[in-house]
Protein backbone atom coordinates (compact mmCIF):
# COMPACT_ATOMS: atom_id res chain seq x y z
CA UNK A 1 0.00 0.00 0.00
CA UNK A 2 1.71 3.29 -0.80
CA UNK A 3 2.12 5.93 1.71
CA UNK A 4 0.28 9.58 0.65
CA UNK A 5 1.61 13.03 1.67
CA UNK A 6 -1.50 14.87 3.22
CA UNK A 7 -0.31 18.37 3.44
CA UNK A 8 0.71 19.19 0.77
CA UNK A 9 0.35 16.52 -1.73
CA UNK A 10 3.84 16.33 -3.71
CA UNK A 11 6.44 19.11 -3.52
CA UNK A 12 6.86 20.58 -6.32
CA UNK A 13 10.31 22.35 -6.18
CA UNK A 14 13.08 22.13 -3.38
CA UNK A 15 15.75 20.01 -2.28
CA UNK A 16 16.62 16.63 -3.82
CA UNK A 17 18.88 13.59 -2.60
CA UNK A 18 19.22 10.74 -4.79
CA UNK A 19 18.15 6.94 -4.29
CA UNK A 20 19.96 4.51 -6.30
CA UNK A 21 21.46 6.87 -8.33
CA UNK A 22 17.93 8.83 -9.47
CA UNK A 23 16.77 12.27 -7.46
CA UNK A 24 14.03 12.07 -5.19
CA UNK A 25 12.65 15.06 -3.91
CA UNK A 26 12.13 15.99 -0.23
CA UNK A 27 10.43 18.15 1.99
CA UNK A 28 12.72 20.23 4.33
CA UNK A 29 12.45 18.50 7.98
CA UNK A 30 11.76 14.98 6.52
CA UNK A 31 13.46 11.44 7.46
CA UNK A 32 15.20 10.13 4.68
CA UNK A 33 12.42 6.72 5.47
CA UNK A 34 9.77 9.45 5.13
CA UNK A 35 10.63 10.67 1.95
CA UNK A 36 11.61 7.29 0.52
CA UNK A 37 8.30 6.10 1.43
CA UNK A 38 6.41 8.91 0.43
CA UNK A 39 8.06 8.38 -3.14
CA UNK A 40 6.89 4.84 -3.23
CA UNK A 41 9.55 2.75 -1.77
CA UNK A 42 9.10 -0.23 0.26
CA UNK A 43 12.21 -2.37 -0.07
CA UNK A 44 14.73 -0.51 2.00
CA UNK A 45 17.08 -3.43 2.56
CA UNK A 46 17.93 -6.91 1.99
CA UNK A 47 18.78 -9.12 5.13
CA UNK A 48 22.47 -10.71 5.45
CA UNK A 49 20.82 -14.09 6.60
CA UNK A 50 18.43 -14.90 3.97
CA UNK A 51 18.10 -12.06 1.75
CA UNK A 52 14.83 -11.27 1.90
CA UNK A 53 13.14 -7.54 1.58
CA UNK A 54 12.66 -5.31 4.06
CA UNK A 55 11.23 -1.92 4.84
CA UNK A 56 10.76 0.61 7.72
CA UNK A 57 8.37 -0.97 10.62
CA UNK A 58 9.15 0.87 13.85
CA UNK A 59 10.01 4.55 12.66
CA UNK A 60 11.44 5.24 15.69
CA UNK A 61 14.66 4.03 15.80
CA UNK A 62 14.20 0.42 17.47
CA UNK A 63 13.66 -2.20 14.42
CA UNK A 64 16.26 -1.55 12.29
CA UNK A 65 14.79 -2.41 9.71
CA UNK A 66 14.70 0.42 7.46
CA UNK A 67 18.69 0.21 7.34
CA UNK A 68 19.88 1.72 4.02
CA UNK A 69 23.49 3.22 3.04
CA UNK A 70 24.05 6.96 2.98
CA UNK A 71 26.91 8.55 1.49
CA UNK A 72 28.77 5.32 1.68
CA UNK A 73 28.25 4.82 5.68
CA UNK A 74 26.57 1.19 5.87
CA UNK A 75 23.85 0.25 8.42
CA UNK A 76 22.26 3.94 8.47
CA UNK A 77 18.66 3.67 10.37
CA UNK A 78 16.52 6.20 7.09
CA UNK A 79 13.81 6.63 10.12
CA UNK A 80 16.86 8.66 11.87
CA UNK A 81 18.56 10.75 9.63
CA UNK A 82 16.86 13.85 8.16
CA UNK A 83 16.96 13.88 4.78
CA UNK A 84 19.21 16.12 3.13
CA UNK A 85 20.02 17.83 -0.27
CA UNK A 86 22.26 15.82 -2.28
CA UNK A 87 22.93 12.80 -0.07
CA UNK A 88 22.97 9.38 -2.18
CA UNK A 89 21.01 7.19 -0.65
CA UNK A 90 21.02 3.28 -1.13
CA UNK A 91 19.60 0.19 -0.48
CA UNK A 92 21.56 -2.00 2.13
CA UNK A 93 21.90 -5.33 0.75
CA UNK A 94 23.30 -7.68 3.19
CA UNK A 95 25.67 -7.18 5.96
CA UNK A 96 27.60 -3.89 6.36
CA UNK A 97 30.80 -3.67 4.41
CA UNK A 98 32.09 -0.45 5.30
CA UNK A 99 33.45 -1.84 8.85
CA UNK A 100 34.86 -5.40 7.00
CA UNK A 101 37.64 -3.19 6.37
CA UNK A 102 40.35 -5.41 3.96
CA UNK A 103 37.98 -8.39 4.14
CA UNK A 104 35.99 -6.24 1.76
CA UNK B 1 3.16 -34.90 40.57
CA UNK B 2 6.14 -37.98 40.44
CA UNK B 3 7.84 -39.22 36.98
CA UNK B 4 10.13 -42.11 37.74
CA UNK B 5 13.07 -42.26 35.28
CA UNK B 6 16.20 -43.85 34.67
CA UNK B 7 18.66 -41.04 34.52
CA UNK B 8 17.54 -36.92 35.75
CA UNK B 9 19.92 -34.55 34.77
CA UNK B 10 19.60 -31.25 36.88
CA UNK B 11 20.73 -28.24 34.84
CA UNK B 12 19.64 -27.47 31.40
CA UNK B 13 22.72 -25.72 30.34
CA UNK B 14 24.95 -26.74 28.34
CA UNK B 15 26.49 -29.01 30.29
CA UNK B 16 23.54 -30.59 31.64
CA UNK B 17 21.70 -31.16 27.60
CA UNK B 18 25.27 -32.30 26.29
CA UNK B 19 25.59 -35.53 28.83
CA UNK B 20 21.61 -35.69 28.76
CA UNK B 21 21.92 -36.23 24.43
CA UNK B 22 24.44 -38.35 25.02
CA UNK B 23 22.54 -40.19 27.32
CA UNK B 24 19.27 -40.78 25.68
CA UNK B 25 21.08 -40.98 22.37
CA UNK B 26 22.75 -44.01 23.82
CA UNK B 27 19.29 -45.46 24.86
CA UNK B 28 19.25 -44.45 28.53
CA UNK B 29 15.33 -42.87 29.24
CA UNK B 30 16.71 -39.57 30.45
CA UNK B 31 14.94 -36.35 32.01
CA UNK B 32 16.32 -32.68 32.04
CA UNK B 33 15.61 -30.83 34.38
CA UNK B 34 16.12 -26.74 33.73
CA UNK B 35 15.23 -24.31 36.27
CA UNK B 36 14.22 -21.40 33.63
CA UNK B 37 15.25 -17.96 33.21
CA UNK B 38 15.67 -17.17 37.20
CA UNK B 39 18.60 -19.06 36.41
CA UNK B 40 22.34 -17.12 35.76
CA UNK B 41 22.55 -19.04 32.34
CA UNK B 42 25.96 -19.39 31.47
CA UNK B 43 25.44 -21.38 28.45
CA UNK B 44 23.26 -17.88 26.89
CA UNK B 45 26.03 -15.85 27.50
CA UNK B 46 29.09 -16.92 27.16
CA UNK B 47 31.65 -16.19 24.00
CA UNK B 48 30.90 -19.83 21.83
CA UNK B 49 34.91 -20.41 21.61
CA UNK B 50 35.82 -24.32 21.41
CA UNK B 51 39.83 -22.71 22.90
CA UNK B 52 42.43 -25.02 22.99
CA UNK B 53 45.86 -23.15 22.72
CA UNK B 54 47.11 -23.11 26.26
CA UNK B 55 43.97 -24.82 27.92
CA UNK B 56 45.05 -27.06 30.61
CA UNK B 57 49.37 -25.92 30.65
CA UNK B 58 50.81 -27.83 33.79
CA UNK B 59 47.56 -29.87 34.36
CA UNK B 60 48.12 -32.78 32.01
CA UNK B 61 45.05 -35.11 32.03
CA UNK B 62 42.73 -31.78 31.76
CA UNK B 63 45.08 -30.64 28.96
CA UNK B 64 44.37 -33.97 26.93
CA UNK B 65 40.87 -34.18 28.15
CA UNK B 66 40.31 -30.54 26.52
CA UNK B 67 42.11 -31.67 23.68
CA UNK B 68 40.61 -34.62 22.96
CA UNK B 69 37.18 -32.32 23.52
CA UNK B 70 38.68 -30.16 20.61
CA UNK B 71 39.53 -33.01 18.44
CA UNK B 72 35.95 -34.46 18.76
CA UNK B 73 33.92 -31.26 18.05
CA UNK B 74 33.85 -31.89 14.05
CA UNK B 75 32.33 -35.45 15.11
CA UNK B 76 29.41 -33.56 17.20
CA UNK B 77 29.06 -30.37 15.21
CA UNK B 78 28.23 -33.13 11.96
CA UNK B 79 25.85 -35.12 13.90
CA UNK B 80 23.97 -32.25 15.79
CA UNK B 81 23.45 -30.83 12.15
CA UNK B 82 22.51 -33.91 10.29
CA UNK B 83 20.06 -34.91 13.33
CA UNK B 84 18.41 -31.29 13.99
CA UNK B 85 18.79 -29.55 10.98
CA UNK B 86 20.34 -26.51 13.27
CA UNK B 87 23.15 -24.86 11.52
CA UNK B 88 25.06 -24.53 15.40
CA UNK B 89 27.46 -21.95 13.49
CA UNK B 90 30.87 -24.62 13.53
CA UNK B 91 33.49 -23.49 12.67
CA UNK B 92 36.86 -25.17 13.12
CA UNK B 93 40.37 -25.13 11.43
CA UNK B 94 42.46 -23.35 14.28
CA UNK B 95 42.23 -19.58 15.91
CA UNK B 96 44.22 -16.55 16.36
CA UNK B 97 45.34 -14.98 18.93
CA UNK B 98 46.47 -11.84 18.54
CA UNK B 99 49.65 -9.89 19.77
CA UNK B 100 50.26 -5.72 19.76
CA UNK B 101 53.54 -5.88 21.63
CA UNK B 102 56.83 -7.56 21.31
CA UNK B 103 56.09 -8.84 24.76
CA UNK B 104 53.01 -10.33 23.87
CA UNK B 105 54.78 -12.31 21.26
CA UNK B 106 57.31 -13.31 22.94
CA UNK B 107 54.37 -14.87 25.81
CA UNK B 108 52.96 -16.66 23.12
CA UNK B 109 56.34 -18.19 21.60
CA UNK B 110 56.77 -19.36 25.45
CA UNK B 111 53.29 -20.49 25.74
CA UNK B 112 54.22 -22.71 22.20
CA UNK B 113 57.54 -24.14 23.89
CA UNK B 114 55.83 -25.32 26.85
CA UNK B 115 52.96 -26.48 24.65
CA UNK B 116 55.87 -29.05 22.97
CA UNK B 117 57.45 -29.86 26.21
CA UNK B 118 54.51 -30.87 27.87
CA UNK B 119 53.61 -32.87 24.80
CA UNK B 120 49.89 -31.44 23.92
CA UNK B 121 48.17 -33.02 20.84
CA UNK B 122 48.04 -29.48 19.07
CA UNK B 123 50.46 -27.95 16.90
CA UNK B 124 50.28 -24.19 17.49
CA UNK B 125 52.58 -21.57 15.19
CA UNK B 126 53.73 -18.12 15.54
CA UNK B 127 52.57 -15.89 13.05
CA UNK B 128 54.38 -12.61 12.20
CA UNK B 129 52.90 -9.39 10.81
CA UNK B 130 53.30 -10.67 7.28
CA UNK B 131 51.92 -14.12 7.77
CA UNK B 132 48.82 -13.22 9.63
CA UNK B 133 48.07 -9.89 7.13
CA UNK B 134 47.28 -13.18 4.36
CA UNK B 135 44.73 -14.87 7.03
CA UNK B 136 43.40 -11.37 8.85
CA UNK B 137 44.16 -9.05 5.92
CA UNK B 138 42.16 -6.25 7.73
CA UNK B 139 44.45 -6.02 11.07
CA UNK B 140 45.50 -3.01 12.22
CA UNK B 141 49.21 -1.39 12.29
CA UNK B 142 49.87 -2.34 15.91
CA UNK B 143 48.89 -6.05 15.36
CA UNK B 144 52.64 -7.33 15.28
CA UNK B 145 51.39 -11.19 14.72
CA UNK B 146 49.22 -14.09 16.04
CA UNK B 147 49.52 -17.68 17.41
CA UNK B 148 47.81 -20.50 15.22
CA UNK B 149 46.76 -23.47 15.86
CA UNK B 150 45.33 -26.42 14.56
CA UNK B 151 42.30 -26.91 16.18
CA UNK B 152 40.37 -23.93 18.00
CA UNK B 153 36.92 -23.51 16.76
CA UNK B 154 34.04 -21.49 17.34
CA UNK B 155 29.74 -22.40 17.27
CA UNK B 156 27.15 -20.44 18.38
CA UNK B 157 26.25 -21.74 21.71
CA UNK B 158 22.85 -20.89 21.73
CA UNK B 159 22.17 -23.14 18.16
CA UNK B 160 24.39 -25.52 20.38
CA UNK B 161 21.91 -25.63 22.96
CA UNK B 162 18.77 -25.89 21.10
CA UNK B 163 20.24 -28.80 18.80
CA UNK B 164 21.08 -30.54 22.41
CA UNK B 165 17.30 -29.79 23.93
CA UNK B 166 15.48 -30.93 20.11
CA UNK B 167 17.71 -34.09 19.92
CA UNK B 168 17.24 -35.35 23.75
CA UNK B 169 13.49 -34.68 22.83
CA UNK B 170 14.19 -37.25 19.90
CA UNK B 171 15.95 -39.69 21.08
CA UNK B 172 13.11 -39.96 23.86
CA UNK B 173 14.14 -37.97 26.29
CA UNK B 174 12.28 -35.28 28.46
CA UNK B 175 12.95 -31.83 28.97
CA UNK B 176 11.43 -30.54 31.88
CA UNK B 177 11.13 -26.51 32.31
CA UNK B 178 11.04 -24.31 35.73
CA UNK B 179 11.93 -26.95 37.80
CA UNK B 180 13.87 -25.60 39.89
CA UNK B 181 15.65 -28.12 41.90
CA UNK B 182 16.17 -27.96 45.99
CA UNK B 183 16.14 -31.19 47.24
CA UNK B 184 17.34 -33.94 46.74
CA UNK B 185 16.78 -37.49 48.51
CA UNK B 186 17.06 -41.23 48.60
CA UNK B 187 14.07 -42.72 47.28
CA UNK B 188 14.09 -46.12 48.67
CA UNK B 189 12.22 -47.51 45.57
CA UNK B 190 13.43 -45.27 42.78
CA UNK B 191 16.50 -44.18 43.42
CA UNK B 192 16.57 -40.26 43.74
CA UNK B 193 13.71 -37.79 44.50
CA UNK B 194 13.76 -34.35 43.45
CA UNK B 195 12.19 -31.91 44.96
CA UNK B 196 11.31 -28.19 43.37
CA UNK B 197 10.60 -24.90 45.07
CA UNK B 198 6.99 -26.00 44.31
CA UNK B 199 6.63 -29.14 45.90
CA UNK B 200 6.98 -30.81 42.27
CA UNK B 201 9.10 -34.26 42.67
CA UNK B 202 11.08 -36.31 40.00
CA UNK B 203 12.24 -39.74 40.34
CA UNK B 204 15.55 -41.36 39.21
CA UNK B 205 17.68 -44.51 39.68
CA UNK B 206 20.38 -41.88 38.33
CA UNK B 207 21.33 -38.36 39.03
CA UNK B 208 23.45 -35.97 37.57
CA UNK B 209 24.17 -32.53 39.49
CA UNK B 210 25.43 -30.04 36.57
CA UNK B 211 23.46 -26.84 37.88
CA UNK B 212 25.89 -24.51 37.27
CA UNK B 213 26.16 -21.86 40.21
CA UNK B 214 23.28 -23.71 41.64
CA UNK B 215 25.31 -27.00 42.16
CA UNK B 216 26.77 -25.84 45.27
CA UNK B 217 23.68 -26.34 47.30
CA UNK B 218 22.58 -29.51 45.37
CA UNK B 219 26.05 -30.97 45.98
CA UNK B 220 26.08 -30.74 49.46
CA UNK B 221 22.99 -33.01 49.96
CA UNK B 222 25.19 -35.57 48.08
CA UNK B 223 27.46 -35.23 50.12
CA UNK B 224 30.36 -33.07 47.99
CA UNK B 225 31.63 -29.43 48.19
CA UNK B 226 32.70 -28.12 45.39
CA UNK B 227 32.32 -25.34 46.61
CA UNK B 228 32.11 -22.67 43.23
CA UNK B 229 32.62 -19.03 42.58
CA UNK B 230 31.04 -16.83 39.81
CA UNK B 231 33.44 -14.90 37.70
CA UNK B 232 31.90 -12.23 35.72
CA UNK B 233 32.84 -11.80 32.02
CA UNK B 234 31.14 -9.12 29.72
CA UNK B 235 30.93 -9.59 25.65
CA UNK B 236 30.04 -6.91 23.63
CA UNK B 237 28.43 -7.47 19.51
CA UNK B 238 28.19 -5.47 16.64
CA UNK B 239 25.42 -5.35 14.13
CA UNK B 240 26.18 -7.53 10.97
CA UNK B 241 29.33 -7.12 8.74
CA UNK B 242 30.38 -8.62 6.10
CA UNK B 243 32.77 -11.89 6.51
CA UNK B 244 36.02 -10.03 7.10
CA UNK B 245 37.48 -12.54 9.98
CA UNK B 246 38.00 -16.17 8.88
CA UNK B 247 39.33 -17.78 11.79
CA UNK B 248 38.24 -18.19 15.35
CA UNK B 249 40.28 -15.78 17.75
CA UNK B 250 40.60 -15.24 21.17
CA UNK B 251 39.16 -11.51 21.82
CA UNK B 252 37.25 -11.36 18.69
CA UNK B 253 34.46 -13.50 16.83
CA UNK B 254 32.75 -13.20 13.78
CA UNK B 255 29.58 -14.89 13.95
CA UNK B 256 28.58 -16.83 10.83
CA UNK B 257 25.76 -13.87 10.94
CA UNK B 258 28.47 -11.51 10.51
CA UNK B 259 27.54 -10.09 13.87
CA UNK B 260 31.25 -9.63 15.83
CA UNK B 261 31.80 -10.40 19.51
CA UNK B 262 34.24 -8.87 21.37
CA UNK B 263 35.25 -10.46 24.99
CA UNK B 264 35.17 -11.21 27.42
CA UNK B 265 36.26 -9.87 31.13
CA UNK B 266 37.30 -11.70 33.88
CA UNK B 267 35.92 -9.73 37.16
CA UNK B 268 35.11 -10.75 40.59
CA UNK B 269 31.62 -9.03 40.95
CA UNK B 270 29.65 -11.47 43.07
CA UNK B 271 26.40 -12.51 41.53
CA UNK B 272 26.07 -9.36 39.21
CA UNK B 273 25.55 -9.61 35.89
CA UNK B 274 25.48 -5.91 35.17
CA UNK B 275 26.95 -4.26 32.70
CA UNK B 276 29.93 -1.80 32.87
CA UNK B 277 30.69 1.44 30.08
CA UNK B 278 34.53 1.40 31.19
CA UNK B 279 34.84 -2.40 30.42
CA UNK B 280 32.25 -1.72 26.79
CA UNK B 281 34.98 0.82 26.03
CA UNK B 282 37.77 -1.17 26.40
CA UNK B 283 36.13 -4.15 24.08
CA UNK B 284 35.32 -1.80 21.94
CA UNK B 285 38.93 -0.24 21.55
CA UNK B 286 40.54 -3.54 21.35
CA UNK B 287 38.11 -4.56 18.57
CA UNK B 288 39.60 -1.20 16.89
CA UNK B 289 42.93 -1.82 17.43
CA UNK B 290 42.92 -5.34 15.43
CA UNK B 291 40.64 -4.04 13.44
CA UNK B 292 40.32 -0.48 12.54
CA UNK B 293 37.33 -0.70 10.29
CA UNK B 294 35.11 -2.05 12.98
CA UNK B 295 35.18 1.33 14.00
CA UNK B 296 31.60 2.17 12.00
CA UNK B 297 30.51 -0.76 13.35
CA UNK B 298 27.46 -0.37 15.43
CA UNK B 299 27.50 -1.92 18.74
CA UNK B 300 24.30 -3.34 19.22
CA UNK B 301 24.20 -4.70 22.97
CA UNK B 302 26.41 -5.53 25.78
CA UNK B 303 25.89 -8.01 28.71
CA UNK B 304 27.82 -10.21 31.06
CA UNK B 305 26.96 -13.18 32.36
CA UNK B 306 28.81 -15.62 35.28
CA UNK B 307 31.72 -18.39 34.55
CA UNK B 308 31.00 -21.08 36.95
CA UNK B 309 34.88 -21.60 38.72
CA UNK B 310 36.21 -24.35 40.88
CA UNK B 311 38.57 -23.06 43.43
CA UNK B 312 41.61 -24.05 41.21
CA UNK B 313 39.49 -23.25 38.02
CA UNK B 314 39.34 -27.31 36.36
CA UNK B 315 36.55 -29.50 36.00
CA UNK B 316 34.55 -31.36 38.57
CA UNK B 317 34.04 -34.60 37.61
CA UNK B 318 32.79 -36.93 40.65
CA UNK B 319 30.36 -39.73 42.11
CA UNK B 320 29.25 -39.15 45.51
CA UNK B 321 31.11 -41.70 48.03
CA UNK B 322 27.97 -42.04 50.33
CA UNK B 323 25.34 -42.05 47.52
CA UNK B 324 26.42 -44.35 44.41
CA UNK B 325 24.64 -43.27 41.52
CA UNK B 326 24.60 -39.43 42.15
CA UNK B 327 26.91 -37.34 39.84
CA UNK B 328 28.63 -33.75 39.76
CA UNK B 329 29.98 -32.63 36.53
CA UNK B 330 30.98 -29.04 36.50
CA UNK B 331 33.03 -26.34 34.54
CA UNK B 332 33.92 -23.18 33.19
CA UNK B 333 34.58 -24.64 29.51
CA UNK B 334 31.11 -25.64 29.17
CA UNK B 335 31.16 -25.13 24.77
CA UNK B 336 34.97 -26.57 24.14
CA UNK B 337 33.83 -29.57 26.38
CA UNK B 338 30.29 -30.21 24.92
CA UNK B 339 32.30 -33.21 22.83
CA UNK B 340 33.35 -35.64 24.86
CA UNK B 341 30.27 -34.63 27.46
CA UNK B 342 27.74 -35.68 24.53
CA UNK B 343 29.61 -38.27 22.77
CA UNK B 344 31.80 -40.05 25.51
CA UNK B 345 30.42 -38.87 29.38
CA UNK B 346 26.86 -39.20 28.83
CA UNK B 347 26.60 -42.70 27.33
CA UNK B 348 28.65 -43.67 30.64
CA UNK B 349 26.62 -41.97 32.57
CA UNK B 350 23.39 -43.85 31.12
CA UNK B 351 25.64 -47.00 31.95
CA UNK B 352 26.18 -45.59 35.49
CA UNK B 353 29.66 -44.67 35.89
CA UNK B 354 32.11 -41.79 34.97
CA UNK B 355 33.78 -43.12 31.68
CA UNK B 356 36.82 -41.50 30.63
CA UNK B 357 36.63 -38.55 32.45
CA UNK B 358 39.76 -38.82 34.98
CA UNK B 359 39.77 -39.65 38.22
CA UNK B 360 42.14 -36.91 39.30
CA UNK B 361 39.48 -34.35 38.53
CA UNK B 362 37.18 -35.57 41.38
CA UNK B 363 36.58 -33.45 43.80
CA UNK B 364 38.38 -34.74 46.97
CA UNK B 365 41.16 -32.79 45.41
CA UNK B 366 39.49 -29.90 46.32
CA UNK B 367 38.92 -30.89 50.33
CA UNK B 368 39.93 -28.47 53.27
CA UNK B 369 42.61 -30.12 55.18
CA UNK B 370 42.54 -29.59 58.84
CA UNK B 371 45.78 -27.22 59.62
Amino acid sequence: MPFIRLDPPTPEAGPELFFEGRPLRFRPGETVAGALMAAGVTAFRETPVSGAARGPWCLMGACFDCLVSIDGQDNQRACMVAARAGMKVRRQIGARRDAAGAGK
Amino acid sequence: MSVAGELVVIGGGLIGAALAWGAARAGADVTLLDEGDIAFRASRGNFGLVWLQGKGLGHPDYMHWSIRAGRRWPELARILGEESGIDIGWRGGGGLHFCCSAEEMEQRRALIARTRAEAADISIELLDREALRERAPGIGPQVLGASLSDLDGEVSPLFALRAFHEGLVRHGGRLRTNFSAREIRRDPHRGFAIRDASGAEVTGRRIVIAAGLGADALARQIGLEPRLMPERGQIVVTDRVAPFLHHPASAIRQSREGTVLLGSTHEDAGFSTATEVEAIARLCRIGTRLFPALRSARLVRAWAALRIMTPDGLPIYDESPEMPGAFLVTCHSGVTLASLHALDLGPALARGDLGPAPRSMRSARLAVHPT
